[in-house]
C-alpha cells in the first residue's frame, strides 16, 4: 500500500488527538494502575486458576475501586500455555510495551521463576499466587516477588506430617518425573523421616503423556507401604486416584494426594475421592467470609466455586492496591521492589484468608487446612466436599524463614 | 516368591496383563487409522480428538438423556461417526488429489478447534464416568487384582479388531474397497459408487475411535486432551505395523502395550519413550513396517 503525504498527515493528526482526548481525563483526577494476569488458560491447571483468575481479580478490583475512585485499574491477562519462554515473552512485552505494573497467577513453577526473574530486573512487583516451587521464598527470591498461597513445604508439612502421625509410618511414591515432582518427593519424604517413617520406594512416571497408571500402582501395592504419596498435579493426579481405585488398592494403602485442588476432586466425584487426605490454604466452605466471598465468586463463573489459586488472586490484589494507596499510586507504578516492600509492612487481611503477614523473604504467612474428602452420603450438594481435619497456624505452616536461605534475609 | 529376571513373578505377570489393557486400547485406534489410511490415503490427525469425542459423547447421554453405558457403546460411534460423514464430505474430500501434507494439516487443524471447543466448555479437568454396574468388583487373580472392566475393554477391543477384520478381508465389500484403494476409475466402471464408499470407510474408521473412546470413559478422566495423549504412540504403533495394514495395526497394538508393560517393571522412566524407539529400529531395518508392503 502506498500513502500519500496527506492521508499520512491526516492519520497522524488523529491518532494524536485520540490519545490526546483518552490521556486528558486520566491526567486530570484519575491515576491508572495496570495488573497482569498471566495464567493457563488452555492447559491442565485452567480449572483451578485460569478464566476464574481473571474474575477473581476483577472482583478485588471492582470492589476496590468503588470505595477508591481516584484509582483506575486496568487487567490484561495472557495464557502462558504451561511454558516458561512464552511467559518470559509475554511479561516483557506486558512491562515494556503496555505498561503493567503487577504480575500474578502463574500457575507453573517454571513460569513464576522466569517470570520473577523478570520482575526484578524491570523493578515490576510479581505475586506468585499458582506456583507450587518453594524456591520462590528461598534460593530464588527477591525483592519484587511474593509467593501467596501455597508452597511444596507447606504441601509436605501439613499432609506428610499429619499422615505419619495417624500411623501411616511407610510410604511410597509415585513422582511426575520433572522438577516439581522431584521437590515434592523430596520435602514429604524428609518430613516423613523426620516424624520417624520410612520411604520404602518410589517410582518415577513420565511426565507429560503418562494416563494409564495402573502398572505404577501395582508396583505400589507390591511394596506393602501403608501410604501412596502422590507427587503430581492436574490430570496426572485426577488418573492416579481413579485408577487407585479401580485396581483396590485405595483399600489396602491410604492415597496421600499431595497437591490436589476443589476441581480436581470436582472433576473425579465423591466415590472415587471419598476418604482422600489433602492440603489447602482456603476452602470456600471455612467459615462465614469465606462463604461470602465466594457466594460473591459464584455468579461470575456459572457456579463454580473458587479454587485457593483464584481466592489468592482476589486477596493479592487487593493487598497490592491497599499497599498502593497507602504510599501514593504513582509511587506504586514507578518503583515495583518499593510496592512489594510496602505490601509486607501493612497487615494483610481479607475474606479469604483472614489475617496474615508477608515476610522478609516474600512468603505470605496464613494457616494451612488439612483436608478429608466426604463420603457421598455427608455431601449436601456440589462443591460441598471436605471436612477440615486439622490446622495449622500461620507460623508452623511454612518454612522457617532462616532455612529457605534466601538472600534478603539478614542473619 | 518365584523371580523371573529379579522381579517377582507376580508384579511381572501383572505387567503382561496391563500391558494387554493398554494394547487393545492401542489396537482399536491405530485399526481406524490404519483404515482410513489404507482407503482414502489421509493421515488423520483428528483421530485423537475424535476418540475424546466419543467420551465425550457418551458421557453427555448420560448427563443430558440419560443414556447409559452399554447404548452409548452403541449410540456413541454411530453420532461420532456421522460427524465423522460430514466433516469428510465438507472438509476433507477435496484434498486426495493433494499431497499427504495437506490432508495432516487439515485434521490437525480440526483436533486443534475440536480439543479447543470442548474444553472451553467443559474445562480442563475432566469430567467423572462411572463403571457400569455389571462390570464394578474385580477379580483376585492370584498375582494381580484384575478390575472386571479391563477384563471387558480386551474382550471388547478383541471382538471388534476381528470383526472389522472380517468385514475387509472376507467380504465382498471390503473385496470392493480394497479394489478400489488399487484402482478407483477402474472399480467405478463396474458401478460401484466410489466416493460414497470412501465417505462411508472414514465415517467408520472414526467409529471405531469414538468406540475406543467410549471404552475409554470409565478408566481414564473424560478431559479434552486424552486423544492427544494417546495419538502419537497410536501413529507410532501405525508407523512400526506398516501404514494401512490391518492385521499389523491389531498385533502390533497389542504387542506395543506389552512392552511398555515391561519397561515400566524394568525401567519406568523410559516407559513414555521405549515405543519410538522402537520405531526407530523398525524404520531403520524395515522402512515399511514390520507388516506393510513398500509401494
Amino acid at each position: 500500500m502506498r500513502l500519500s503525504r496527506r492521508s499520512l498527515l491526516a492519520s497522524a493528526a488523529a491518532v494524536g488527538g485520540t490519545a490526546a482526548l483518552a490521556a486528558r481525563p486520566a491526567r486530570a483526577q484519575q491515576a491508572t494502575l495496570k495488573v497482569g494476569v498471566l495464567t493457563d488458560m488452555s492447559g491442565p491447571y485452567q480449572d483451578l486458576a485460569g478464566p476464574g483468575s481473571i474474575a477473581a481479580t476483577q472482583m478485588a478490583i471492582a470492589e476496590f475501586t468503588a470505595a477508591n475512585p481516584g484509582l483506575r485499574v486496568e487487567v490484561v491477562s495472557a495464557d502462558h500455555q504451561n511454558r516458561a519462554d512464552v511467559a518470559a515473552g509475554t511479561a516483557r512485552q506486558w512491562i515494556d510495551r503496555d505498561g503493567v505494573d503487577l504480575i500474578i497467577d502463574l500457575s507453573n513453577s517454571a513460569v513464576a521463576l522466569a517470570v520473577s526473574g523478570i520482575g526484578r530486573e524491570k523493578n515490576k512487583a510479581v505475586v506468585a499466587t499458582g506456583a507450587a516451587t518453594s524456591d520462590l521464598s528461598g534460593r530464588a527470591c527477591n525483592a519484587n516477588t511474593i509467593h501467596w498461597v501455597y508452597d511444596t513445604y507447606m504441601l509436605a508439612k501439613s499432609t506428610g506430617g499429619a499422615m505419619v502421625k495417624a500411623g501411616g509410618d511407610s510410604w511410597f511414591f509415585l513422582t511426575a518425573d520433572y522438577a516439581f515432582g522431584h521437590a515434592l518427593e523430596r520435602d514429604v519424604s524428609e518430613f516423613v523421616r523426620n516424624s520417624g517413617g520410612r520411604v520404602v520406594g518410589s517410582v518415577r512416571t513420565p511426565f507429560p503423556g503418562t494416563t494409564d497408571f495402573s502398572s505404577f500402582l501395582i508396583q505400589a501395592q507390591a511394596s506393602r507401604a501403608k501410604v501412596l504419596g502422590l507427587a503430581n498435579a492436574g490430570t496426572d493426579t485426577i488418573n492416579c486416584i481413579k485408577q487407585a481405585k479401580e485396581f483396590g488398592i485405595s483399600r489396602s494403602m491410604k492415597v496421600a494426594g499431595l497437591l490436589v485442588f476443589l476441581s480436581d476432586v470436582h472433576a473425579l466425584g465423591l466415590d472415587v475421592c471419598q476418604g482422600l487426605v489433602l492440603s489447602e490454604s482456603f476452602y470456600w466452605d471455612l467459615n462465614d467470609r469465606t462463604r461470602a466471598f465466594s457466594s460473591r465468586y459464584s455468579p461470575r463463573m456459572q457456579g463454580k466455586r473458587p479454587s485457593m489459586v483464584q481466592a489468592g488472586n482476589y486477596s493479592c490484589v487487593l493487598h497490592y492496591l491497599k499497599a498502593a494507596k497507602e504510599m501514593g499510586y504513582a509511587q506504586a507504578k514507578a518503583d515495583g521492589a518499593a510496592t512489594i516492600a510496602m505490601m509486607k509492612k501493612i497487615q494483610a487481611d481479607d475474606d479469604c484468608f483472614g489475617a496474615g503477614a508477608i515476610r522478609e523473604d516474600g512468603r505470605k504467612i496464613h494457616p494451612a487446612y488439612l483436608f478429608e474428602v466426604k463420603a457421598p452420603s455427608e455431601s449436601k450438594g456440589a462443591y460441598d466436599y471436605y471436612k477440615v481435619l486439622g490446622t495449622t497456624p500461620g507460623d508452623e505452616a511454612f518454612r522457617p524463614i532462616a532455612a529457605g536461605g534466601c538472600s534478603l534475609v539478614r542473619s | 516368591m518365584m523371580m523371573i529376571l529379579g522381579i517377582p513373578a507376580p508384579l511381572l505377570f501383572g505387567q503382561l496383563m496391563l500391558g494387554v489393557v493398554n494394547g487393545a486400547f492401542y489396537a482399536l485406534l491405530s485399526l481406524g487409522l490404519a483404515i482410513i489410511f489404507g482407503m482414502l490415503n489421509i493421515v488423520n490427525f483428528a483421530h485423537g480428538a475424535l476418540f475424546m469425542l466419543g467420551a465425550f459423547t457418551s458421557w453427555g447421554l448420560l448427563n443430558y438423556a440419560g443414556i447409559g453405558y452399554w447404548w452409548a457403546l452403541l449410540l456413541a460411534p454411530l453420532i461420532v461417526g456421522a460427524f465423522g460423514v460430514v466433516l469428510e464430505r465438507l472438509f476433507i474430500s477435496k484434498l486426495y488429489k493433494l499431497d499427504h501434507l495437506y490432508g495432516l494439516l487439515l485434521t490437525f487443524g480440526i483436533a486443534l478447534i475440536l480439543e479447543g471447543l470442548v474444553r472451553n466448555y467443559y474445562g480442563s479437568s475432566g469430567l467423572p464416568y462411572r463403571i457400569p454396574a455389571e462390570l464394578q468388583g474385580a477379580q483376585d487373580l492370584g498375582f494381580m487384582i484384575m478390575p472386571n472392566y479391563r477384563g471387558w475393554v480386551v474382550l471388547a477391543a478383541l471382538v471388534m479388531c476381528l470383526i472389522t477384520w472380517i468385514v475387509i478381508e472376507k467380504t465382498s465389500i471390503g473385496a470392493k474397497l480394497r479394489a478400489a484403494t488399487e484402482n478407483a476409475p477402474l472399480v467405478q466402471s463396474f458401478g460401484i459408487n466410489v466416493p460414497r464408499m470412501i465417505t462411508l470407510t472414514y465415517g467408520a474408521g472414526v467409529a471405531l475411535a469414538a468406540f475406543a473412546g467410549v471404552l475409554a470413559a470409565p478408566i481414564y478422566s473424560v478431559n479434552p486432551g486424552m486423544g492427544a495423549n494417546f495419538i502419537i504412540v497410536v501413529f507410532a504403533v501405525v508407523v512400526i505395523g506398516g501404514m494401512g495394514s490391518i492385521l499389523g495395526s491389531i498385533i502390533t497394538g497389542f504387542g506395543l502395550g506389552i512392552v511398555e508393560g515391561l519397561t515400566r517393571v524394568f525401567y519406568p522412566e523410559g516407559s513414555a519413550t521405549v515405543i519410538f524407539v522402537v520405531m526407530v529400529i523398525v524404520l531403520l531395518a524395515r522402512p515399511a513396517g514390520l507388516f506393510g508392503r513398500a509401494h
